[in-house]
């Protein structure tokens, strides 16, 4: 029988939320089973309400559900806020700590704080209750959080482990005893064991740029960007890297820029207001042709906006940001492991092309872990496009802007040899020095502007999901793979036509193929998460593709696969 | 051997009789002293007069944005620490644009050196009030005279604990070479505030005004060791001006604080992709 349930983990910030999530996410994915999990939270550290929500099913899921089927109530707003999203679902709560009457058949009691007192001696062991009664109530295998526990408390200690397994295996008991077989979402046995891994895009990012091999990493700190700098930070010492906080984003690009001027492969991590302070450097970049990597994680804007939700609304911003003209390079992954290789794509680029290259995603994907197969290293290749020692040797001048056809200029280090390596953000000649002659800026704004070509080619054509022509075409870029693929499925279940185009090579377009695959036999539609249409604007700008219709969220929200099918039907095509 | 032959003369575009000729020239002198060549040396400049130095220069060199050379040349010595690098920028360049970066780049400690052309007046855009021109100065913008505090940036390092702080003056070029040669082989922060006659805007500050007051703090057998004198001299500015190195200290540098920095530089430390592997199975 397939499963599909969705449980959402609902209570106060600092209640530990997230701690029960990751672990029952982990403990489900443990067993074999496909996991998709997403977060929802305040701008505050203590207080409001917040929840962490997980899917779980025997066939792969890359998207929330619209159907709650079971929720952790934490807390008495939980109750109140969420009762009637659950469809025929059940909440978990203790009753006697919210003062609710049990009389809902929808309700199941369970006395966390009574049941973590008496077994671990405190409420501390609360979640871990709580987590056991889930299990139980699915009369799963409890085996597995046992481990999850264990791999998750094991630094504080034994007696700790102890008393965390021993609250959920009493949380597990209680539900069982009181509720057996009241629960129809019963997993029974999920044996197998997983060969996946259950990552969010946040970690895979961080793990795409260590597996490229990053040295060095400047950011300010700024949600939801943050978890990329401190993921390579936990990791920084065993893998040579240094990272470094800096006073502003100003700061941080221009250290990226100093450090990957001296051979570091280097990356800033930022999201909307911090990238607006980094707009300056990013042209130094452009000007003096220095590799580097920006993970901009999007928020809602503009301003502050809304700091923790989600929003893809900087797309224009990241591809004109700075005044003047230069090339550079947009990806957009769609899935964590998709994530973690163009992360690891992107710093190649920046090396072989000499430009900035953005790595876009938003709060949605940063937050969300998926089930993924396990990520392929040998997929990642290293090479710096570097001058080598033995090559420099023998060369009688070196000069760091040699026009060439392709408009890449061999590139060597300062300090590599007895040539000098000379940059500058002023136009320059091919040695490096100012030079504001005619002739000269021709030759050197086509020189950059020669490497978009080059570029362009190394862009991905976008994917075709579903049949490969259809009476609709939805479009969609980034993150919005997951929501949109499965809306495709769905519908065409029920025996409409459609496919889905969709982008992770956003910038530069290849225009061309693109029209070839986007050739507007059916109905298209541009599904993003902004106002105001932004991708349909650059394939209009870029491809000369016109879209017929946009659907469109700026609620702060991610797409669901219901939230795209409701839109669909509200506006009559299908 | 470095000679200064290996520091050619290269045509300038600043104004003749410019401060900047004697700072240029102290710069090279003490780069022989220290016996570095150009190929080891990485100058990273600003924007504005001083920030074109390099171009007169045989080194390597990154002429980057206004205000930002601290944090840049920072990446670059945490990348490749075995260079030699310093900053050149002006007053409205380190201590305007660049004040917030200013402030934490001591706190940092990086091994660098900052070299600051300060000549209390905007000189690439013809003649605005600076962070340290004097109180009253009548500019085409200040028409009626500054009226902002003027800022003394060597009493700002000193209460931020640099590890090295100093005034040298473009006049006096052997005196300015050996403060520079002190401050490239102290192993910290450098911040060296040069005192730099703008021939063309600043008509207040001239060669003969400072000739007339400034005074050197070794001759008075000043010795740089004490944090609460070194704020004292760096508060005296009038009829006397005290030039040379104000303070010094040893602690520990920016690279210190890594210890992926002990053995060799950054980007000659190797790579073991099996930690990657490792990585990855932590979250199967």
């Amino acid at each position: 029988m397939e499963h599909d349930i969705s449980i959402r983990i609902g209570g106060e910030a600092g209640q530990g939320i997230q701690t029960i999530g990751f672990a029952l996410a982990k403990t489900f994915q443990k067993s074999g089973l496909y996991v998709f999990s997403t977060q929802y939270y305040l701008s505050r550290v203590r207080g409001g309400n917040n929840y962490f929500q997980i899917r779980v099913s025997d066939r792969p899921v890359r998207a929330m559900s619209d159907r709650l089927d079971m929720l952790i109530a934490l807390d008495r707003a939980s109750v109140e806020k969420y009762m009637d999203d659950l469809n025929e679902g059940v909440v978990l709560l203790d009753a006697e700590e919210f003062n609710i009457p049990s009389h809902d058949k929808r309700l199941f009691d369970v006395p966390f704080q009574k049941i973590a007192t008496d077994t671990g001696g405190s409420k501390l062991y609360t979640n871990a209750v709580a987590m056991g009664a889930v299990l139980g109530l699915l009369c799963f295998e409890l085996n597995h959080l046992e481990d999850v526990l264990r791999d998750t408390f094991s630094q504080k200690g034994e007696k700790i482990v102890h008393s965390n397994v021993l609250a959920a295996r009493a949380g597990y008991e209680h539900v069982q005893n009181n509720y057996k077989g009241k629960c129809k979402y019963s997993f029974g046995k999920a044996s197998r064991t997983s060969m996946k891994m259950l990552i969010d895009g946040n970690d895979a990012v961080g793990l795409g740029a260590l597996a490229a091999g990053v040295q060095f990493l400047a950011s300010y700190p700024m949600t939801p960007s943050t978890g990329v700098m401190d993921f390579v930070a936990a990791h920084a010492d065993r893998f040579n890297v240094v990272v470094e906080q800096a006073e502003d984003e100003i700061s941080a690009l221009n250290m990226v820029l100093g450090a990957s001027f001296a051979g570091a492969r280097a990356m800033t991590t930022t999201s909307g207001g911090g990238f607006c302070l980094m707009a300056e450097a990013l042209g130094l970049a452009g000007m003096t042709e220095t590799p580097a990597v920006i993970f901009l994680g999007q928020r809602p804007g503009p301003s502050t906006g809304l700091p923790t939700m989600t929003e893809q609304g900087d797309l224009l911003f990241a591809l004109h940001a700075s005044h003047g003209e230069f090339p550079r390079c947009i990806l957009a992954p769609k899935t964590p492991d998709d994530a973690f290789y163009l992360t690891s794509k992107a710093f190649d680029l920046a090396d072989k092309y000499q430009v900035p290259v953005f790595v876009m995603s938003d709060q949605y994907l940063i937050d969300s872990q998926f089930t993924c197969e396990r990520f392929d290293t040998s997929k990642i290749a290293i090479h710096r496009h570097l001058l080598s020692d033995d090559e420099l040797g023998t060369m009688g001048t070196y000069k760091r802007y040699t026009i060439t056809p392709d408009g890449i200029s061999p590139r060597a280090l300062p300090g590599q040899s007895r040539h000098l390596v000379v940059a500058d953000s002023d136009e320059h000649n091919e040695e490096g020095h100012i030079d504001q002659t005619a002739d000269n800026r021709i030759l050197m704004m086509e020189k950059r502007m020669r490497k978009l070509k080059g570029l362009t080619m190394e862009m991905e054509r976008p994917e075709v999901y579903g049949p490969q022509e259809a009476d609709i075409t939805l479009i969609g870029w980034g993150s919005s793979y997951g929501p949109l693929t499965e809306a495709v499925e769905l519908l065409n279940k029920e025996g409409q036509s459609l496919n889905l185009v969709h982008f992770t090579h956003i910038y530069p377009i290849n225009s061309e193929e693109i029209r070839n695959i986007i050739t507007g036999k059916g109905t298209t539609i541009c599904v993003e998460n902004n106002a105001t249409g932004q991708f349909a604007k650059l394939l209009k700008a870029e491809a000369d593709i016109s879209v017929d219709m946009n659907l469109l969220r700026y609620d702060g929200m991610p797409f669901t696969p219901g939230y795209i099918m409701r839109a669909l039907y509200e506006k009559k095509v299908i | 051997m470095v000679t200064m032959e290996d520091y050619p003369d290269i045509e300038t575009e600043w104004c003749p009789g410019c401060g900047n000729f004697g700072i240029l020239k102290a710069i090279r002198k003490a780069l022989v002293s220290v016996g570095k060549a150009p190929h080891e040396v990485l100058i990273v400049s600003g924007i504005g007069q001083a920030g074109k130095l390099p171009h007169y220069m045989k080194c390597n060199t990154f002429n980057g944005l206004h205000g930002r050379t601290l944090p840049l040349a920072t990446g670059s010595k945490a990348a490749n620490h075995d260079l030699t690098v310093l900053t050149v920028g002006g007053d409205g360049d380190t201590y305007g644009e660049g004040g917030n970066h200013l402030i934490h780049a001591i706190r940092r400690n990086p091994n660098i050196t900052a070299i600051v052309h300060d000549n209390q007046i905007y000189g690439l855009t013809k003649g605005q009030a600076s962070p340290t021109s004097e109180l009253g100065m009548k500019t085409k913008v200040q028409t009626h005279g500054v009226v902002n505090t003027p800022l003394s940036p060597l009493s700002l390092a000193v209460s931020l604990d640099c590890s090295f702080v100093a005034r040298g003056y473009a006049g006096n070029i052997e005196h300015l070479a050996g403060i520079l040669e002190e401050a490239i082989k102290h192993r910290g922060f450098a911040l060296v505030d040069i005192l730099q006659p703008c021939v063309t805007f600043n008509k207040l500050n001239t060669f003969k005004w400072y000739a007339e007051r400034v005074y050197r703090l070794d001759e008075e057998g000043y010795v740089p060791d004490d944090r609460i004198k070194a704020f004292e001299r760096s508060l005296e500015w009038g009829d006397r001006i005290p030039i040379g190195i104000f303070y010094k200290k040893e602690k520990p540098t920016f690279e210190d604080g890594f210890g992926t920095l002990g053995e060799g530089t950054l980007i000659s430390r190797p790579k073991d992709q099996t930690l990657v592997e490792e990585l990855i199975d932590s979250f199967m």
